[in-house]
């Protein structure tokens, strides 16, 4: 890890910073290709099912059957109507993924977003008073390393899953039920309602965004050691900024290069992380899906219907690549220097 | 060294009994409790059961008696129930790492079971280690000799695919196309040889194709420095600047990796267990919780953190006996 990471990358052409980052960026042909694959997941997740369904007529409840031998079918191969063929009770696993790719992504958002909070806010604070309570708080992040937060993330999920949610959660849970349905009424669509599936995936969010700051605050507070006795930050203090002020106006925003780049790559460790409960039936539960618990579904009848766990390991995988290209790509347009051989 | 080493192993006993205790918490903290059913119990009999596992003493006091069980505790009587190890001073017996006795499995400790269903994880994550440090480095050294040649860019493609495919979808595609299609491999469960190559290489994938990444970093870097421009110099063969001298300094930042990766290959093996039924102690820790059997949590939870803090013990004593820059005892 470069502890000294030059952020305004500043090239001798007088070009803006950013927009030397930007074109730098530009010219990594796999982060690029990675957006792209990236774009196509989140329309595919945002409007896709909506698109599909108003297409074909089918709808994620649309549950096709045929009788072949005497048996009743539901289980579909991918076909012209059905892309990814349907599931056991025969919903049609395009809609399904996509849908299931919309908890995915946000899941891995709003967890890293947690972790991000958490990470800035510690590192900072450590990193800009430094001293005794600087060595307390690095080591405590030293300590918590070495805890197996995966059995960590498991008890809580398993114990506080669902309708065991704190009542924090539940009620963030609840106001944003409220303003969904807010909007929805505006748009004249059906209203949502809290459920148990609902709570756990809220407390998805906090158990995996509590484990994963770690790094993040690491990072944040190598960064701000090596800030906080420059020139600029000496001016901010000399003309009366106060401490609030100097972390929140100058130190942060300086840091913020290998703060997007971490946070970038943390959303596909915690997406890993999050398909990794819901396999072991810890995660996002029915009636909602994720690829995770997609791809478990699927497991059951790999022999039979490979394509249930084909299609949203496929996409998944797809995603998570997209992810980690765009993390590179952004590390090395934030720090040339940092692995171009 | 000798110093630092002994000053690490004090650490670990507070720190495993940190996570103990956290994890004690969480389960105390969680609504329910593991003799809550939909059938209504007797009065009586839950009187019994509280009596029986000593829930009716105050949280503080059942607190202190699960840390004396989990690590040392005198016992007045020679009486023969209990695990774990036992030690006689005088009339007095020593009980150590008595982990209790499980909840949901009638009549079993924590320790038996511990010590039954370990080999089968320990057996898949270590091999899984090792094959993917083997295999991670070099086709890491080869990308990064060849560093602008077609085979560096497929194997480094090959990699990204390998970090971002998770083990419980490619497992299984393994077994579709190994075990149903090619007939080579048997598809589940426990035997010889034969049986553990799928989950084992399910496994290390994601690992292997990280320390590949790491290795071809580490090592880019190393074959720029002064010294290797000197041992080429002397006229040494390539593969033998590579091996005996960069190699050395290119692998460092996958020993720092290797801690973190027998924990995650650790928990990791709970996939693997559960897709190839085998009877790992991943399976038992995840059904435990779920359980509400807290004697057999919190032994498992103590077991494997203890082990994860001797793992980066022995990884950061490895890195000082490789990287001579660093000196205990200046941290």
């Amino acid at each position: 890890m470069s502890s000294k990471t030059n952020t305004n990358g500043t090239e001798a052409s007088g070009l803006t910073p950013r927009y030397g980052i930007w074109s730098r960026f530009k010219r990594n042909r796999p982060a690029v290709f990675g957006s792209w694959i990236l774009a196509i997941v989140i329309v595919l997740s945002a409007i896709g099912p909506a698109v599909f369904g108003w297409l074909t007529g089918i709808s994620s409840d649309y549950i096709p059957s045929s009788v072949e031998n005497g048996a009743l079918v539901r289980s579909f191969p991918p076909s012209l109507t059905h892309p990814m063929g349907t599931d056991d009770l025969g919903r049609d696993l395009f809609l399904r993924v996509f849908e299931g790719g919309r908890i995915s992504i946000l899941v891995g958002i709003f967890a890293s977003v947690i972790s991000l909070l958490i990470g800035v806010a510690y590192g900072a604070t450590a990193g800009f008073f430094g001293g005794r309570i600087d060595g307390v708080m690095m080591r405590i992040v030293d300590m918590l390393f070495a805890i197996p937060y995966l059995l960590i993330v498991v008890v809580m999920m398993s114990l506080f899953g669902g309708n065991n949610a704190p009542d924090a959660v539940k009620q963030v849970t609840e106001a944003f039920v409220f303003l969904t349905n807010a909007l929805m009424s505006l748009a004249g669509a059906s209203p949502i309602s809290t459920s148990s599936g609902l709570f756990q995936i809220f407390f998805l969010f906090v158990a995996l965004g509590s484990v994963s700051w770690l790094t993040m605050a690491r990072i944040v507070r190598g960064q701000v050691l090596s800030l906080k006795n420059e020139e600029f930050i000496l001016a901010a203090r000399s003309i009366g900024v106060s401490t609030f002020g100097i972390v929140f106006r100058h130190l942060i925003p300086n840091i913020s290069g290998p703060v997007i780049v971490y946070a970038t790559l943390t959303i596909p460790s915690v997406m890993l992380a999050e398909a990794f409960l819901s396999f072991l039936g810890l995660g996002v539960q029915a009636p909602y899906s994720s690829w995770g618990s997609l791809a478990a579904d699927g497991i059951k009848n790999i022999a039979v219907y490979p394509w249930q766990l084909v299609f949203p390991g496929l996409v998944m995988g797809m995603t998570l690549v997209a992810l980690n290209l765009i993390g590179d790509g952004l590390r090395d347009a934030f720090d040339p220097k940092s692995s171009k051989s | 060294m000798k110093v630092y080493i002994f000053k690490r192993l004090a650490t670990i006993i507070p720190m495993s009994l940190l996570v103990v205790s956290v994890t004690w918490g969480l389960i105390r903290i969680a609504p329910g409790n593991f003799y809550l059913s939909e059938k209504k119990l007797p009065a009586a009999i839950k009187e019994n059961i509280k009596k029986k596992y000593g829930l009716e003493s105050s949280l503080v006091e059942q607190y202190l008696m699960m840390l004396g069980n989990m690590t040392c505790r005198f016992s007045d009587s020679d009486d023969s129930e209990g695990a774990g190890l036992k030690i006689a001073i005088r009339s007095r017996t020593l009980r150590c790492f008595d982990f209790g006795y499980s909840l949901k499995y009638e009549g079993q400790s924590v320790n038996e079971i511990l010590s039954r269903h370990l080999p089968y994880s320990a057996v898949i994550g270590l091999l899984a280690f090792l094959i993917a440090l083997v295999g991670g480095v070099s086709l890491g050294a080869v990308a990064a000799t060849r560093k602008d040649s077609r085979v560096a860019r497929y194997l480094m493609s090959l990699s990204m695919i390998g970090i971002s495919v998770p083990t419980f979808v490619l497992a299984p595609v393994l077994v579709l196309a190994f075990s149903f299609g090619l007939y080579w491999l048997p598809p589940a469960r426990w035997g010889g040889m034969e049986h553990l190559v799928l989950p084992v290489l399910s496994l290390s994938a994601v690992y292997l194709a990280y320390i590949a990444r790491l290795t071809r970093t580490g090592l880019i870097e190393v074959l720029k420095s002064d010294y290797v421009r000197t041992a080429r110099a002397t006229g040494l063969s390539e593969a033998r600047v590579v091996v005996g001298h960069a190699l050395k300094a290119g692998i460092l930042p996958v020993v720092s990796f290797s801690g973190p990766a027998i924990a995650g290959l650790l928990a990791g093996s709970v996939v693997s267990e559960r897709i190839f039924a085998i009877p790992g102690l991943g399976n038992i820790f995840v059904q435990s919780v779920l359980n509400r059997d807290e004697p057999l949590t919190l032994g498992i939870v103590a077991f494997v953190s203890i082990l994860i803090l001797v793992c980066n013990l022995v990884v950061d004593v490895v890195y000082a006996l490789i990287d001579p820059r660093i000196r205990f005892g200046e941290r």
